[in-house]
């Protein structure tokens, strides 16, 4: 189980945590192309590696934050 | 003592070759198969970085059943598993390939809608599938316990008589063993780290074992599919999570069937040698890291034992985790890329073992013409900009 640093709340356990994937995807501004919203809503990077992504303390203050995770190791390091 | 012949050669990689698979597990060798078997091709190479179908194909919980919701994914699973109906005979090998049944469990009234309209949906596309109230389950199924009282009750379930399962090495060391006897190198230890691409046209892999020429690549690495496409400039729509799973200790005999519940996320079955083989969900989290959370287990052997109160005794041996490759759509991506000449079979998620004949089939065809099989046409890269999704969250059965 990962320990997971909440920004309000400390280290808690993976269990209290709702995964929302990367983080940083923004919104596409003004008018954009059917594969600039298809890549905006089905395409995330997956790398091998390290993983900036968001965390919901959905069971505790219901904060989002992002954190950088390694997917291998599964380290965590608040970013 | 002298070594039993090996079902393979263990060859170096040739310069070039006409066709490079990247991926040595199931899919991979299928593909490498049918290249051989339906369209003559026999000057391939199977590139694993690691041993032989020593990934998911040696991770998976083994069944097959090919109930799917929509006509596109009826059409390819049902495919597949006529496959596995001829599959033994054609490989000569005893695939142990078993079709014992398999149950597809309603918890609410929500899931018996679903499953109804399931069994509905398969008839039409001509796949066996019968609903069953919760006695007729009961019957089927005596160690399920359908008591009302259940933290999650027995309302009825689908069930497909083909469904079963197989013995998976077996099914690897068949394919192999008939690709090699093609012709066909299968390369161990090999890992493709690279793509060369002239004018936006693939023309060699670079690999840990030098350069191989390639008139067509063909990705085949299930969970590491992205890193790979990644490496040729392609993004594809893919997450790659663990997924976890578990055996018991050896039981005499005692279910005689798979029985599989989408809304708790546990699915089990009693392999031939006795261990109880379980799956869970996938764990939360993008990973590579072959592990998964403990508390995934527990709470999917917490679901078991509802289920299955006469296990709550059985000891677990062992756990463990493959990478799935999980789609937006929880359907496969098949098909050619942005990439003249580099092909993707990929975004089998939680339900690749089923499909390894079918898809070997139809991605076999898609590289010896040039153009996806009909069977995989509806799979391809371009669903996520039309909109034309193939959802089988409901059918895939594992919580995404």
């Amino acid at each position: 189980m990962l320990l997971i640093e909440c920004p309000h709340c400390g280290p808690r356990d993976e269990t209290e945590f709702h995964y929302g994937g990367q983080a940083g995807v923004a919104y596409p501004a003004g008018e954009v192309s059917d594969e600039e919203w298809a890549a905006y809503v089905f395409l995330r990077d997956n790398p091998k590696g390290w993983f900036r992504e968001r965390w919901f303390h959905v069971h505790g203050c219901r904060t989002w934050f992002a954190v950088e995770r390694h997917t291998v190791t599964h380290e965590i390091r608040t970013s | 003592m002298s070594h039993p012949d090996f079902l393979w050669r263990n060859p170096d990689p040739e310069p070039a070759y006409d066709v490079v698979i990247a991926g040595g597990g199931g899919h991979g060798l299928a593909t490498a198969y049918y290249l051989a078997r339906n369209h003559g091709i026999t000057n391939v190479a199977v590139l694993e970085k690691g041993w032989l179908a020593g990934g998911n194909m040696a991770r998976n919980t083994t069944i097959i059943r090919s109930n799917y919701l929509w006509d596109e994914s009826a059409a390819l699973y049902e495919h597949s598993l006529e496959l596995w109906e001829g599959l033994s005979e054609e490989l000569d090998y005893d695939l142990r390939f078993s079709q014992r049944g398999v149950l597809n469990l309603a918890h609410s009234l929500s899931d018996v809608r679903e499953g109804r309209r399931r069994v509905n949906a398969n008839r039409l596309n001509g796949v066996d599938a019968e609903w069953l109230d919760a006695e007729e389950v009961k019957k089927f199924c005596p160690v399920i316990n359908v008591s009302d009282r259940a933290r999650h009750p027995v309302m009825g379930a689908t069930l497909q008589r083909r469904g079963g399962i197989a013995k998976h090495d077996h099914v690897a060391w068949a394919l192999a063993r008939k690709a090699d006897a093609y012709g066909i190198d299968l390369i161990q230890g090999c890992e493709v780290t690279g793509f060369e691409i002239t004018k936006n046209r693939v023309t060699a892999v670079q690999t840990s074992r030098g350069r191989i020429a390639a008139g067509k690549v063909a990705l085949a690495a299930a969970g590491h599919t992205s890193v790979l496409a990644e490496r040729a400039g392609v993004r594809l729509p893919l997450q790659s999570h663990p997924l976890q799973a578990l055996v018991s200790e050896l039981l005499e005999p005692v279910l005689d069937c798979v029985v599989m519940s989408n809304a708790v996320h546990v699915y089990v079955s009693q392999a031939h040698k006795g261990e109880l083989v379980m799956g869970a969900g996938i764990d939360a989290y993008t990973s590579y890291g072959q592990r998964g959370g403990v508390h995934v287990i527990e709470a999917q052997m917490a679901a078991a034992l509802e289920l299955f109160p006469i296990f709550s005794r059985v000891r677990v041996l062992r756990t463990w985790a493959g990478i799935v490759d999980v789609s937006p759509d929880a359907s496969p991506v098949i098909g050619p890329t942005p990439v003249e000449g580099l092909y993707v079979n990929a975004g089998w998620g939680t339900g690749g073992f089923k499909a390894t004949p079918g898809s070997g089939w139809v991605y076999a065809h898609t590289l010896a013409h040039d153009r996806p099989h009909p069977l995989a046409e509806p799979f391809g890269l371009e669903r996520f900009t039309t909109g034309a999704l193939i959802d089988e969250h409901g059918a895939a059965a594992v919580a995404h």
